[in-house]
């Protein structure tokens, strides 16, 4: 046993770092520093530019464009992007959609979609989540019926993060109502310009527009872009699950508790910094204590496996640490938590900030972050998970 | 003892439970929210009819003489409607001063103005540096004649915009964190060499920033004796914003509860789930224990004893701060992706019991000046 990274990896670290210092524009650097919104271009620059070294899609197979990477780079290179402030790459598609294409789909499948995914012209949402079926996803009732050549898709997803970029969506879609409600799933590619395919925002409590409804109404989709076997969607579903919840937390973690101990030294109480007041002292240096246990916890499950367990714990215990950040960082502001000047969280907003600049993002960001304990499987699904596979119970 | 309402306060508690439901469904709120003001002038006017910005004020000027419990009962249904007329600003804390410290002229001109709702106030204290502490006042205020001459930089003045005029503490000597030397003056919003920068606020309210380079002000109360005037009226509205964040929390407790009654997962409500049940229980507790200290707090605020007042009123923001908190976050997170969306009630009031914890000093701040006590 030891916990020292090897001297490969720390010069594989040096090498990300390098890359990012060369490569992301200040400016944009600025807008990932300063929480403000970010735009699609924002997202497929940074995308292109991870591509154009090779580095976009590290997880793939090396010869449709990935990387031969370990773990601890997977690892380091995942955290040194949110360190440096990096615009976080977009799942849907490289992440998420790719992963089952490569290993269920066909070789047409392949061909047709990775390259636009590699190259980040085609951006992908996913249609999981229905009105009715949250945490059970497996009671979705959009339907998809087979006629000639077509499945005709009638039904609704919501939660669709982003979807208003989007160009393609990956559904579950139900194609029989035979047995058990897992067994008459299918996995569906569909393209967005689809005629009968609406797309409506919901503005969530910080006020963003992240996610959106997306409607279906007798939606033509040519059966050859189904994924693997009919009926069997939920096998895939599950697979590309694992990876929604595999993804390394530590990094963000960790921008969050310096974007916190930022704000601690410059607010003040009493004519001393936030940071030296004994009581916020210890919130500070008890959250610390946390993070480091995560990041241990995390490093422990590098390379293992069987990655599904541990998925929902990280999952858990990474979420709340996001949570209880944002809350911390909110108390922090003080009063400066109040205002709320949409614009000024875009970035260009050319006039003077109420308060510090710092402030304006933390409510927002407090509200906002309540999602992560219930997206990706609320974290009362996780603790069900773990209690069934892991305690046998 | 007795904790039962008298047959006024439930009358008064039925009409504004009347006026909550006629006025204040969301999509009202909403408009009311998004407006010029962010709040109706009808509304203030229908308050003044009601006799409820009279309610606390003295029957010689004008009002009618409630105390803290007929405030308590009015502020807690406000709370179950989020209700965002400056009813806190300009009644509760603005008549509060006056009555606590204006002179018998300031008194007989303002107060009956106040209760007829030809007049508001808004009350400015918190400074950059300031944090929660209502002494740590760098704003100066010189002499300058027969009056005084206010300079600096005043923040989140809730309700500002609109109102007629500003209470502002502002130091006449000493330190820049000593008690004694700060002294509360009126001003006048039109005033020469006040600047304000009006902005919402993240849970639908108006607030605004106050640069003030020589601006006229009358002193309210003794010169020097602000700090003591301060804790007595900021005392009264933290027992009356305890009030509001419990009907805060009683609405989101019900509705929770009967969306976990009625969302079918699994093939079965999800009140049918042990975890979540628990869950609904520990709301429900918290929900209880807040009320407890509502009505403590306001049943001591009129205490004789300073510490007693100042222990019941630092006591009482904790528990709502810890209720608060989890009773807005467990809501969210048990209607799922619901929860977060605007278009449902759920994140209005959880916003709002957030940002009632900050008010007048959070958990930490309370906690800590509890144990100072």
């Amino acid at each position: 046993m030891d916990m020292q990274f090897r001297d490969e990896d720390l010069a594989f670290q040096a090498e990300v770092r390098q890359f990012i210092a060369e490569n992301l524009p200040a400016d944009l650097r600025e807008k990932v520093r300063r929480g403000l919104h970010l735009d699609k271009e924002d997202f497929v620059f940074w995308q292109k530019k991870l591509n154009e070294r090779g580095w976009f899609a590290p997880h793939w197979p090396v010869q449709l464009g990935g990387v031969e990477w370990s773990p601890t780079q997977h690892y380091l290179f995942q955290n040194e992007q949110v360190e440096g402030y990096c615009p976080p790459v977009i799942p849907f598609g490289v992440r998420m959609v790719a992963p089952v294409i490569f290993t269920f789909g066909s070789d047409e499948q392949k061909q047709r979609f990775l390259p636009d995914i590699l190259d980040s012209t085609a951006w992908w949402c996913q249609g999981y989540s229905e009105p009715g079926s949250g945490s059970d996803l497996a009671s979705l009732q959009t339907k998809a019926v087979r006629d000639g050549d077509d499945y005709i898709v009638n039904g609704t997803k919501t939660w669709t993060t982003l979807a208003q970029f989007a160009d393609w969506i990956f559904c579950l879609v139900r194609t029989s109502g035979e047995g058990k409600p897992q067994e008459g799933i299918s996995f569906l590619l569909i393209d967005m310009k689809s005629p009968g395919i609406e797309v409506t925002p919901i503005i969530t409590i910080d006020g963003s527009h992240e996610v959106n409804s997306v409607f279906f109404t007798d939606v033509r989709v040519p059966a050859e872009n189904l994924i693997g076997v009919e009926n069997e969607g939920w096998t895939y579903a599950k697979f590309l699950l694992l990876f929604e919840r595999s993804n390394s937390l530590t990094g963000g973690l960790k921008q969050q508790l310096h974007r916190l101990r930022t704000i601690a030294d410059q607010e003040c109480t009493n004519g001393a910094p936030l940071s030296s007041d004994p009581a916020f002292a210890a919130q500070l240096a008890d959250y610390e204590v946390q993070l480091r246990t995560y990041e241990f916890l995390e490093l422990r499950t590098l390379g293992n496996s069987n990655p599904g367990a541990e998925a929902s714990y990280l999952k858990i215990i990474g979420t709340d640490l996001q949570q209880l950040a944002s809350e911390l960082t909110l108390r922090a502001v003080g009063y400066y938590g109040n205002p709320y000047i949409r614009d000024a969280l875009v970035h260009g907003y050319n006039q003077p900030s109420v308060g510090p600049d710092y402030a304006a993002p933390a409510a927002p960001q407090y509200f906002n972050y309540r999602k992560t304990a219930i997206y990706a499987g609320s974290n009362e699904i996780q603790r069900n998970i773990l209690s069934k596979a892991v305690l046998g119970m | 003892m007795d904790f039962s309402l008298s047959e006024e306060q439930q009358l008064l508690k039925d009409s504004v439970q009347r006026f909550v439901r006629d006025e204040y469904e969301l999509e009202s709120r909403r408009k009311l929210v998004a407006s010029d003001i962010g709040y109706s002038e009808d509304n203030w006017a229908k308050m003044a009819e009601l006799g409820w910005l009279a309610l606390p004020l003295p029957e010689e000027y004008g009002g009618i003489g409630g105390g803290a419990v007929e405030t308590m009962v009015l502020m807690e249904e406000f709370g179950r409607g989020l209700v965002v007329e400056p009813y806190m600003s300009s009644i509760v804390i603005g008549g509060g001063f006056l009555m606590a410290g204006g002179s018998k002229e300031q008194k007989t001109e303002l107060l009956p103005k106040l209760a007829a709702g030809e007049m508001k106030l808004a009350f400015a204290y918190a400074e950059r540096q300031s944090r929660f502490d209502l002494n740590d006042v760098e704003c100066k205020a010189e002499k300058n004649g027969d009056g005084y001459s206010l300079s600096g930089h005043k923040g989140v003045v809730f309700h500002a915009a609109t109102a007629d005029k500003i209470i502002v503490s502002a130091r006449t000597s000493g330190g820049s964190r000593d008690a004694d030397g700060i002294t509360l003056f009126l001003i006048d919003n039109n005033s020469a060499g006040l600047s304000r920068r009006d902005y919402p606020t993240v849970d639908g309210l108006r607030a605004s920033e106050l640069e003030m380079d020589g601006v006229a002000g009358t002193p309210l109360g003794e010169v020097g004796g602000g700090a003591a005037l301060m804790e007595e009226v900021v005392g009264q509205a933290i027992a009356a914003i305890c009030a509001e964040a419990v009907g805060c929390m009683d609405v989101l407790q019900e509705t929770t509860n009967e969306y976990l009654k009625t969302r079918v997962q699994f093939g079965v409500p999800l009140s049918k789930f042990q975890v979540l049940q628990h869950r609904m229980v520990d709301m429900f507790m918290e929900c209880e224990q807040a009320r407890s200290m509502c009505y403590m707090v306001n049943l001591k605020i009129g205490d004789e004893d300073a510490t007693e007042r100042a222990k019941a009123v630092s006591a009482a923001k904790v528990q709502i701060g810890n209720s608060g908190r989890y009773v807005g976050q467990q809501s969210v997170q048990l209607h799922g992706g619901m929860g977060m969306t605007d278009e449902l009630h759920v994140g209005h009031y959880f916003k709002r019991l957030t940002m009632i914890d900050t008010m007048f000093g959070n958990k930490d701040h309370h906690l800590k000046r509890y144990a100072d006590l």
